[in-house]
């Protein structure tokens, strides 16, 4: 029998081909209007935390560095009104086997794809996931291919990306690098059918379940190190899976500090756009990712993502792009630490936070990741002129994304933006209204609100708008 | 500058001289190479996508042994690191990691030396 392989034929199997390739019947949380059943899916993985410690154990992953950094705090308390500055703490998540925290994320999907007999795993990722799903890959004796958006129609590659595929290669997967455009999707369900590989989504429980870890050890390690709990969690945001598995792993260790998510601003680039692919300067952790993806999680791979930041966000902030690397400086040149740029958006973030907060007080930064060759500042800025930006030393606010990168020329120029966290709970409300043919029952009300981690009243106020 | 510095993938030997594309070298069979295909023409894109991206293919590159003696440029049949067999132009043989630390960026490191002399003291230069 022939099988249609065209655009629309594939995108049609879409369902049947993801239900078979991560072996998750989704229909099963669904209630048939707004709302599913989000824990329940978070718990069908089957695997409590205490087992997925386990598994990673057995990985080499976890019980990274708590590191203080002393100087970058003492630099925030120079630039801090009196008694105010708090202390920074980072999880050098860099120290992880794969070089990034992603390889928690990775660890329980690849266990489980091994125990349930997949030949090998396949994930469509231009990041550091990739890393991370080869790394368990070759550990569990599987078969890995890295599927990436990494070229424009130029044939000229992002560093940062051609660095993540020489990653995934060293550790023994197969990568597949396409041009730009979310048709990325395509190629993989047509992969994903023709292998019988487990599709390694960034986006399933697996993944998450993964990240609950990070912050569950970030809470055993600021009591042990500290005495305390930490003030502030500041985690760097793109897919939103990230902030969602440190957010539980917190909770579950009953530990409540204010979460903020950072993103790197790419305010006015499209990132489907192939003449602006090159013109930005980050590949993750960027506004591009993180403003959809909060809004509206399940734009991923899978049906219904678990990532879902808005049920666990606090306040979003952004910094630049300027920032982000000169940040990246501060951590290398104040502490001695050379960690990859944009794991420090985060960082940024909270140089800027920890002068609104006392000096008793705690922010921890929980990632680090590894640099190198096309994923390091003198790298990305030098690409970035390649590619007709201008870079310079001055007022990070005058940077534009796509014409310019603003280094702060002093610390005190470094100032992390808000972003306004109602209008996205409202964005997230009113599309969710737009996916039904009849008024949001009780229960789908319930449902958003703990999507946006607001009140019932909020929700009904913003759907009456409308 | 040459194109190959800056990780342009397209026939990237025949690039290297003087920006003529031609062939210049046959690949032979088990050699570890890379080919080029086309996904998605223009008009089979998806309609979602912005204008700029739509005009131009959908394209991918792998990298496997060659089945079989073939010119740059040529029609080729690989085997992937994952057994899977992939066909396409041939583009480059032995194909190796072009990226680098880039130039030497002078405002970071200024940045770095005056944070430095904020934090710690002593001349910023």
């Amino acid at each position: 029998m022939t099988v249609d392989n065209s655009f629309s034929a594939v995108m049609a199997r879409k369902s049947e081909i993801i239900r078979a390739a991560v072996g998750v019947d989704y229909k099963q949380f669904e209630s048939g209007s707004i709302a599913f059943d989000y824990e329940k899916m978070m718990a069908s993985t089957g695997y409590s935390l205490e087992d997925v410690v386990e598994t990673q154990r057995g990985f080499a992953i976890g019980n990274t560095p708590l590191i203080e950094l002393k100087n970058i705090t003492a630099l925030v308390r120079n630039l801090s009104k009196d008694g105010l500055g708090a202390r920074i703490f980072i999880k050098d998540e860099a120290a992880n086997p794969s070089g990034s925290f992603k390889v928690r994320r990775a660890a329980t999907s690849i266990h489980h794809a091994k125990r349930m007999g997949y030949p090998g795993a396949l994930s469509a990722t231009s990041g550091n996931y990739g890393a991370a799903v080869a790394s368990c890959c070759a550990k569990s004796g599987l078969k890995c291919i890295v599927v990436q958006e990494c070229y424009d129609s130029r044939g000229v590659g992002q560093p940062e990306i051609i660095e993540k595929a020489r990653k995934c290669e060293a550790l023994g997967a197969e990568v597949v690098q396409l041009t730009v455009g979310p048709e990325l999707f395509y190629t993989v369900l047509r992969m994903l059918e023709d292998t019988e590989y487990f599709n390694a989504s960034l986006y399933t429980a697996f993944g998450i379940a993964g990240i609950e870890t990070l912050g569950y050890e970030v809470a055993e390690q600021c009591r042990a190190q500290l005495g305390k709990d930490p003030d502030v969690v500041v985690c760097t945001n793109a897919g939103g899976g990230n902030l969602t598995g440190t957010a539980r792993g917190l909770h579950k260790a009953n530990c409540y500090p204010e979460i903020v998510a950072a993103s790197v601003n790419l305010k006015g680039l499209h990132m489907a756009s192939d003449t602006q692919f090159n013109k930005k300067s980050f590949t993750t952790g960027h506004t591009g990712f993180g403003m959809p993806f909060s809004t509206w999680p399940d734009r991923s791979d899978v049906p219904r993502s678990a990532a879902r930041p808005l049920r666990y966000m606090d306040r979003y902030v952004t910094v630049n792009q300027g920032e982000v690397f000169y940040t990246t400086e501060l951590l290398a040149r104040l502490e001695g630490i050379e960690r990859g740029p944009a794991g420090n958006t985060s960082l940024a973030a909270a140089i800027s936070l920890a002068q609104e907060l006392q000096e008793d007080q705690i922010v921890i930064v929980q990632e680090t990741e590894y640099t190198g060759a096309g994923k390091h500042g003198s790298a990305q800025l030098s690409f970035a002129r390649q590619n007709g930006i201008i870079v310079s030393l001055g007022d990070p606010i005058d940077e534009i994304a796509g014409e310019s990168i603003v280094l702060p020329a002093h610390p005190s120029l470094l100032r992390a933006v808000d972003v306004d966290l109602d209008h996205m709970r409202r964005s997230l409300i009113t599309h969710a209204a737009t996916m039904i043919d009849h008024a949001p029952t009780q229960a789908d009300i319930a449902f958003l609100a703990e999507e946006t981690k607001a009140s019932e009243a909020f929700v009904r106020e913003t759907l009456q708008r409308n | 500058m040459r194109l190959w510095e800056t990780c342009e993938i397209r026939l990237k030997k025949a690039y290297w001289t003087d920006g003529l594309i031609e062939v210049i070298s046959v690949a032979n069979k088990g050699d570890w190479v890379r080919i080029h295909s086309v996904i998605l023409t223009s008009e089979q894109r998806s309609t979602a996508v912005p204008e700029d991206t739509k005009s131009v293919p959908l394209e991918q590159w792998t990298k496997g042994y060659l089945h079989a003696d073939t010119p740059l440029g040529g029609e080729a049949t690989i085997t992937t690191r994952t057994g899977r067999v992939v066909s396409g132009t041939l583009v480059d043989e032995t194909p190796h990691y072009c990226h680098s630390f880039g130039d030497f960026v002078p405002e970071l490191q200024q940045a770095g030396d005056e944070a430095f002399a904020f934090l710690f003291g002593g001349s910023k230069k």
